[in-house]
């Protein structure tokens, strides 16, 4: 089964999302006009990524009612996405969410459940915590999602594997930082180098979907990129510029990794369950 | 015990592309077009020019020249090659009759005194020629003399955005090499020009290359200072290193606001100013 997959590399206007919105439909248009199954748009994509104070003004909430969501998800109705946003739940907790669009419905919605508060991140001060990872079932198979902090984690990923997902969807608005001589920025070796791995280590497609432009003086260093289950780059966006990147996955191929690899076979759950048990026991001991 | 050999190297075209992609950004969502750059001759600000000009076009770009009557004239005649090889538009208008008068006032005057007043003299035309201009006034200041305080609060350190702020003085001469700016401009001795004779190094007390590879350690690399010590830097230097960091960190922020309300600016009340753009 083959899988066309748009990663949409796009800067946001910070704060304003019917202008957001706006890009989104004219990408997804974009996107099924040449194709496509689905479109991965990055971290936060309806609002920009330094809410700060923003944070509360600019949420909403996945369902047909909701003005940002209702002209999303006629657009869904041919072209699976995956969206970026704020979500106020009903107790009016705010969420770093990314939703699942298909077939005019919301199949899925993640929040990010690692907010990364220290250095130049600032997400634990104006978020709530996600506190469920869980894989869910598209017309390509059994799917994951998580947000930047959460795959730099192995147990959100390793979790979604666990859960069924063989296709990863890893959204993320990863600002620039670390300059040497080296020809990329720290921050974009260290995500390719993570996502390469839980590409081979769970024999997976991994299909990651990063930001580009600046807000203030972060850069987003965009290169977004899809590993194949052996690992292999198939497809890579440019560095620091918006993009529309448009790559043919063959499902097929985890038949063939996992025939030559069996590391999901064989991968000892229980094992697992029963030396965490004892490292969390040693844990309350101490 | 002799201190290490630290690389402060960065890829240069990767350095640019950040660099005139933020320059552009920011223009543009101020709602500009244009820039505007004090133009001393030295390297921080020729470099600043050099990227204004190749992000906004030369024509978009207003380099000023402002000098005073103890300025060296290498500062003009090197603004002035910048100018004629980049082709940004120039206007030169002498700072001394402003200054003087001020100065005038108090015979005994120290030169640290003067050099703020020209500083800040040249702060006000810059802004000035922005409003005239629109454009938008950029920056020049280095992460090196930022780290250090070695400027003037609301002089040379004013400016609407600051391509230069987060590379070191040696990182930023790596940079103006790589860009092609004239060696009489980067291997000159990095001076404030404020008064005859007057160097950086020579005012700071140690060179640029020593220092920027202890800043290198003890901001980047989040060494301790004894971690610093350890790595074979002086303790002296080290120390008053470290104390002028402190010491300056003033000039790096915003004027405390007295908490009153619920909600306050600086405290509560939190936005990038890129918000809504």
């Amino acid at each position: 089964m083959k899988l066309n997959i748009a990663l949409a590399q796009i800067n946001t206007r910070l704060g304003d999302v019917p202008a957001n919105l706006e890009k989104h439909l004219e990408l997804t248009r974009q996107a099924q006009s040449s194709g496509a199954d689905l479109i991965i748009f990055p971290e936060l994509s309806l609002t920009g990524y330094s809410l700060q104070d923003l944070a509360t003004t600019v949420a909403h909430h996945p369902e047909a009612e909701d003005i940002i969501f209702r002209p999303l998800l006629e657009a869904s109705q041919k072209i699976d996405m995956v969206v970026g946003f704020v979500d106020e739940d009903n107790r009016h907790r705010f969420f770093i969410a990314a939703a699942y669009l298909s077939g005019g419905q919301v199949v899925h919605v993640h929040h990010k459940t690692y907010l990364p508060t220290y250095g130049l991140f600032d997400e634990g001060r104006f978020f709530a915590w996600g506190d469920a990872i869980r894989a869910f079932d598209t017309r390509f198979g059994r799917v994951g999602i998580l947000i930047c902090e959460d795959f730099w984690h192995a147990s959100p990923p390793y979790l979604l594997w666990l859960d069924g997902a063989d296709l990863f969807l890893l959204t993320s608005a990863s600002p620039g930082r670390g300059i040497s001589e080296q020809p990329t920025l720290d921050s974009a070796r260290w995500v390719e180098q993570i996502n390469r791995a839980y590409a081979s280590l769970f024999t997976s497609f991994v299909a990651h979907s990063n930001r580009a432009g600046y807000e203030d003086g972060l850069n987003f260093w965009g290169g977004s990129t899809i590993y194949d289950p052996n690992g292999e780059l198939l497809a890579k966006c440019p560095y620091h510029e918006e993009a529309l990147l448009f790559t043919e996955i063959d499902l097929n191929q985890l038949h063939r990794t996992r025939a030559r690899l069996p590391l999901l076979r064989d991968e000892r759950t229980a094992l697992l369950m029963h030396e965490l048990q004892r490292i969390l026991e040693c844990d309350k001991k101490k | 015990m002799e201190p290490p050999m630290i690389d402060l190297t960065i890829n240069t075209d990767l350095a640019r592309k950040i660099l005139t992609g933020f320059i552009s950004s920011e223009i543009t969502r101020a709602g500009y077009s244009r820039a505007v750059i004090n133009l001393s001759g030295g390297l921080d600000s020729t470099l600043s020019c050099y990227l204004a000009a190749e992000t906004m076009g030369a024509e978009n770009v207003l380099a000023l020249r402002l000098p005073y009557k103890t300025s060296t004239p290498d500062s003009l005649e090197h603004a002035q090659m910048v100018i004629d090889t980049l082709g940004v538009q120039t206007l030169t208008i002498p700072i001394t009759e402003m200054v003087d008068p001020l100065i005038e006032h108090f015979p005994d005057m120290s030169r640290v005194r003067q050099g703020n007043i020209m500083a800040r003299m040249r702060m006000i035309v810059l802004y000035d020629q922005s409003e005239a201009f629109h454009g938008l006034a950029v920056g020049t200041g280095n992460k090196t003399e930022i780290l250090l305080g070695y400027t003037t609060l609301y002089g040379d350190a004013a400016c609407a955005i600051n391509p230069l702020g987060d590379l070191y003085k040696t990182q930023a001469r790596q940079l103006a090499r790589d860009m092609g700016i004239p060696a009489a401009i980067i291997d000159k001795a990095p001076s404030a020009d404020l008064w005859i004779g007057q160097t950086d190094e020579g005012e700071l007390g140690f060179t640029y290359a020593e220092v920027d590879q202890l800043l290198y350690l003890l901001v980047d690399q989040r060494y301790r200072p004894e971690d610093c010590v350890q790595a074979g830097f002086a303790e002296s230097f080290v120390r008053a290193v470290v104390e002028r960091v402190r010491r300056n960190h003033f000039k790096r922020v915003l004027p405390p606001i007295a908490k009153l309300s619920n909600r306050t600016v600086g405290y509560d009340f939190l936005y990038l100013r890129d918000w809504g753009t």
